[in-house]
C-alpha cells in the first residue's frame, strides 16, 4: 500500500476518532478543552496539527507541565504520546513522574520518552516524530531561551504538525516568547487551591490540592486572547472553572490588540 | 579439504617509510633479561636473533639501534590487519602474537584463485611495510608451520607431510621445553618425528604434542576461532576506483540494502542488527552498527536507518582516498510473522511508532528513547523503571498501573528529582509536624496548607534498603506552588545534641504538584 494512501486512511480513523470522542465539538479540528469561557474564545476548543506554546517561568515548571499534559490528554486520550526533553531540564525541574501522570488521569502507557543531550537533538528529534501520523501528539520540552528555536524552526513544525495531523506542544520554561508561527500561546502560573467554603463542607485535608493553574493567552491567531483560572479535573480528563473560586485573577480584554500593531512589534522583537 | 591460509608478521619490517642505516632490533623483558623480540634484515645479517640477550647483540653488532617493545600497540596492529583481511573472507582467527589465520574456503575464486589471493594479501602488506610470510594448506597448524621458513607456498590435500618433513621442528611451534626436548633426542627435523610412533612421542611429550603434529602433517583438523561470529546474511560492493563523495556512498548502500532484503526475504527473515562496514583503501576499517527494535524487512527503513546513523556520527565518517570496498551485514536475525496491514488500525500504527522509536534511536541512541514500567515497591523514586523502548515497547502498552483514587487531587507529584534536594527549615512547631516555611534553591516559601504526613518506611527486609523512615507532607506556599517535601528520619528515634534538638533530621523536597 502506497505511503500516501496510508496516511489518508489515518487521517480519516483519526478524524473519526475525533468525532467520537467530543461530539459536541463546533469543529473537527478543534478539541474543547472543557473551560468553557477558554472554548468560546478559541472558537471551539484548541486546534490540532497546530503547534502551541506553553511558557513558564523556571520555578513555575511542573504546573506548566501540568498544564501540557492536560493538553496533550485533552488533544489525544487514546494515541501515544512522544514526550522529548533535554537532559538540563530534569536536572533543574525534575523527571516527569508516572505516578503523578495516572494521578492527572493519564495514561503512561502511551507516553514514550526521548531524552534528548542538548536543544538541537530535541528540536530535531521532534520535528522527526510529528511526521509519523501514529502518534497522538508530541511535547517538546526546552529550557531556557534556545536559540534553535527561532521563526525557521517553529515554521518547520508547524507545517510537519499540518501535513501528519499530530499536534505539537511546545513547553518552554524560563524563556522569554520570540515571534514564532504557534496557534496559541500561553504563559501559566500555578493559582491557589481555592479557598474551602462552606458551600463545599469537603474534609479539609481533601478540599486542596488539585491542579489549578492561572492560564493566560497572550497569542491567539484566529480570536481574542484572555486570561483565566483553570482546574484540571483528574477524573473526567478535562479543564473546568474551579468550583469555588472567589473571582478572576484579571479582566479578559475585549479584543485582542489590533493585528497591524500585534505584528509591528513583533518585528521588532526578533 | 578447507584451506586455511596463515599469515605470519614475523619480523620488523624493512620499512618504506622508516629506513635505517643501521641494524636495529625490538627489545623486551623476559624472564629478567632484556631479549631481542623483533629485528629487521640488517640485524640478521649481522648475526643477530630473537630471543638474543640485549647485552650480547651489542657486542656483537655495537652499533645497534635499540627499540622497546610495545605490545599493546603490536596486539593492535594485528587487530587492524585482521579487521583489513575481512575484505577477504569474514572468518579471521587471530594467532598472536604475529600471526593469523584466514579460511578461505570458497573466497579463493573470487580473487581469482589461491595463488592470486596468496599475491594479493603478501602484496599489499609488504607494500605497507610489514615482513610477511604467508602459505595456505589444508590445515590451520600446516599452513602456520610452513610460515614459518619461507612465504607463498601453497599445498594441496595430501602433501601436507611431505611438505612439511624437511622443516626444523622449531617450526612447530611447540613449547620451548618440547623443541628442545626434541633436539635432545636427535630428532631435528618434522621429518624425523613423523617417523617415530605416535604413543611414543605422546608418552614423551603430551598428547597436546602429538595433535599439534597430526594436524601440521594434515592428519586431523582443528577449526579455527573467528574474531566476529559470522553474520546471517552479507552483501557488499567492491569498487575499482575508491568511491568518496557521500551521495556515491549513500546511493551504494541504498543499493546493497535492497539486496540484502531479497537475500532474507527468500528466507522469511528480518533484521535486528545490521552493520554497515566502510573498508578504506589505505587499510583503515569502519564498522557502524544499527539495532532496530523490530525485525526490519524493508530497504527503504534500512536506507532511512543507516542515513540517520551516518547523520549523527560523532567523528564523520573519514573516506581519505575512497573507500573500495563496502559491505553490509545482517548479524542478528528474526523470522517474520507477516500481519494484514490494510484494515488492522493497530498494526499499522505500532508499525509506524516501532520505525520512528528506531530512527531516533539510530541517531541519538538506543538508551535515551525509553517506555516505563512499574516497579512494585513503594519508594517513590524507584516504583518506576525506563527501559529502552526498542525493546519493551509492547510490555510498557501492556503494563498494569497502580489506578489513582477517584475524586481525591494527586497525592504523587508530577515532577519528581532523581535525587531529593535538601532545604533548610528553620524550626518545626510540633515536633512531628510540617514546617512553616522553608528556604529551597535560595528562596524562602511560606506554608499556607499542608496535608500529611504519608510515611514511607525504608524497605528493610533487602540488602542496603535500610535507611530512615520518611514522613512527607503536601504543602502549598503562598504563591499556590504545590511541593511534596518530607523529613528524613523520626524525632523520637534520632539521637538528640546537646540543645535537644534532633542532630540529624533534614529536610528534602522530591517533587513539585501541578
Amino acid at each position: 500500500m502506497s505511503s500516501a494512501r496510508t496516511s489518508t486512511l489515518a487521517n480519516l480513523r483519526g478524524r473519526i476518532e475525533r468525532i467520537e470522542t467530543h461530539g459536541d465539538a463546533h469543529d473537527l479540528n478543534k478539541v474543547a478543552l472543557g473551560h468553557a469561557a477558554a472554548d468560546a474564545v478559541l472558537h471551539g476548543g484548541l486546534a490540532v496539527a497546530a503547534v502551541h506554546e506553553v511558557f513558564a517561568e523556571g520555578h513555575q515548571s511542573a504546573t506548566a507541565t501540568g498544564f501540557i499534559a492536560g493538553l496533550a490528554g485533552r488533544v489525544s486520550p487514546r494515541r501515544p504520546l512522544v514526550w522529548v526533553r533535554q537532559d538540563f531540564s530534569e536536572i533543574e525541574s525534575g523527571a516527569l513522574s508516572m505516578s503523578g501522570l495516572c494521578e492527572l488521569g493519564l495514561d503512561p502507557r502511551l507516553l514514550v520518552t526521548v531524552r534528548a543531550p542538548d536543544t538541537d537533538a530535541a528540536l530535531r528529534t521532534a520535528a522527526d516524530a510529528l511526521a509519523c501520523d501514529a502518534l497522538g501528539a508530541v511535547v517538546l520540552e526546552v529550557w531556557g531561551q534556545a536559540r534553535q528555536l527561532d521563526l525557521v524552526a517553529s515554521r518547520k513544525l508547524t507545517l510537519a504538525a499540518a501535513a501528519s495531523g499530530v499536534t505539537a506542544l511546545l513547553l518552554r520554561m524560563a524563556a522569554e516568547p520570540r515571534p514564532s508561527t504557534a496557534e496559541t500561546r500561553w504563559i501559566v502560573r500555578a493559582a491557589h487551591s481555592p479557598p474551602s467554603t462552606p458551600s463545599m463542607p469537603a474534609a479539609p485535608w481533601s478540599a486542596w490540592g488539585a491542579p489549578v493553574f492561572d492560564a493566560q493567552l497572550i497569542r491567539n491567531r484566529h480570536g481574542p486572547v484572555g486570561r483565566w483560572i483553570m482546574e484540571w479535573k483528574c477524573d473526567e480528563c478535562l479543564f473546568s472553572e474551579p468550583a469555588a473560586y472567589p473571582q478572576p485573577v484579571a479582566a479578559t480584554p475585549a479584543r485582542r490588540p489590533h493585528q497591524a500593531q500585534a505584528f509591528g512589534y513583533q518585528r521588532r522583537a526578533g | 579439504m578447507p584451506p586455511p591460509l596463515s599469515l605470519t608478521l614475523p619480523r620488523k619490517g624493512g620499512g618504506n617509510d622508516i629506513a635505517f642505516d643501521a641494524p636495529s632490533v625490538v627489545v623486551a623483558k623476559q624472564h629478567n633479561a632484556i631479549l631481542i623480540y623483533a629485528l629487521d634484515d640488517l640485524a640478521v645479517r649481522a648475526g643477530l636473533s630473537i630471543g638474543l640477550p640485549l647485552a650480547n647483540a651489542r657486542a656483537i653488532c655495537p652499533e645497534l639501534t635499540v627499540f622497546d617493545a610495545d605490545e599493546v600497540a603490536d596486539r593492535k596492529t594485528l587487530e587492524d590487519i585482521a579487521d583489513w583481511c575481512d575484505r577477504f573472507t569474514p572468518l579471521v582467527a587471530l594467532d598472536p602474537p604475529h600471526g593469523l589465520y584466514l579460511d578461505i574456503t570458497g573466497c579463493a575464486h573470487l580473487f581469482g584463485g589461491e595463488r592470486a589471493l596468496l599475491q594479493i594479501v603478501s602484496g599489499a602488506l609488504s607494500r605497507r611495510g610489514f615482513a610477511v610470510s604467508a602459505a595456505i594448506a589444508s590445515t590451520a597448524i600446516c599452513a602456520r608451520t610452513l610460515t614459518r621458513h619461507g612465504s607463498g607456498k601453497i599445498i594441496a590435500d595430501g602433501e601436507e607431510a611431505a611438505a612439511v618433513a624437511p622443516l626444523p621442528v622449531s617450526a612447530l611451534g611447540a613449547d620451548d621445553a618440547i623443541t628442545a626436548g626434541l633436539r635432545r633426542a636427535g630428532l631435528k627435523t618434522i621429518g624425523d618425528v613423523a617417523s617415530r610412533g605416535r604413543h611414543e612421542i605422546s608418552a614423551r611429550f603430551g598428547a597436546g604434542f602429538t595433535t599439534l603434529l597430526e594436524q601440521a602433517l594434515g592428519q586431523g583438523d582443528a577449526p579455527i576461532s573467528p574474531r566476529k561470529p559470522l553474520p546471517d546474511y552479507i552483501v557488499e560492493k567492491r569498487f575499482p576506483d575508491p568511491v568518496t563523495t557521500d551521495t556515491v556512498i549513500a546511493m551504494n548502500l541504498s543499493a546493497l540494502a535492497g539486496m540484502l532484503v531479497t537475500a532474507m526475504d527468500k528466507q522469511g527473515k528480518g533484521a535486528r542488527r545490521l552493520e554497515a562496514s566502510f573498508f578504506r583503501t589505505d587499510g583503515a576499517v569502519r564498522t557502524i552498527p544499527v539495532d532496530t527494535g523490530r525485525p526490519v524487512t524493508r530497504a527503504d527503513m534500512i536506507d532511512r536507518l543507516f542515513r540517520e546513523r551516518l547523520d549523527a556520527l560523532n567523528d564523520p565518517l573519514d573516506p581519505g582516498f575512497g573507500f573500495d570496498l563496502i559491505r553490509l551485514s545482517a548479524s542478528r536475525t528474526e523470522i517474520v510473522v507477516q500481519q494484514q496491514r490494510d484494515l488492522d488500525a493497530n498494526v499499522h500504527d505500532n508499525d509506524e511508532l516501532a520505525a520512528l522509536i528506531d530512527r531516533i534511536a539510530a541517531r541519538i541512541g538506543g538508551k535515551r528513547i525509553v517506555v516505563h514500567l512499574p516497579e512494585d515497591t513503594h519508594i517513590p523514586e524507584s516504583a518506576v523503571l525506563a527501559v529502552p523502548a526498542q525493546h519493551h515497547l509492547a510490555a510498557a502498552a501492556q503494563a498494569a498501573w497502580p489506578e489513582r483514587i477517584e475524586s481525591e487531587p494527586p497525592l504523587r507529584p508530577l515532577r519528581l528529582f532523581d535525587k531529593p534536594e535538601p532545604i533548610k527549615v528553620p524550626f518545626a512547631t510540633v515536633p512531628d509536624g510540617p514546617p512553616h516555611q522553608f528556604t529551597w534553591r535560595r528562596v524562602t516559601h511560606a506554608v499556607v496548607r499542608v496535608e500529611g504526613p504519608e510515611r514511607i518506611a525504608m524497605e528493610w527486609w533487602k540488602q542496603n534498603g535500610d535507611g530512615p523512615t520518611r514522613d512527607y507532607f503536601r504543602i502549598e506556599d503562598e504563591a499556590g506552588l504545590r511541593f511534596w517535601i518530607f523529613r528524613d528520619g523520626l524525632y523520637e528515634s534520632e539521637p538528640a545534641d546537646e540543645e535537644g534538638e534532633p542532630a540529624s533530621v533534614r529536610w528534602f523536597v522530591h517533587g513539585l504538584f501541578a
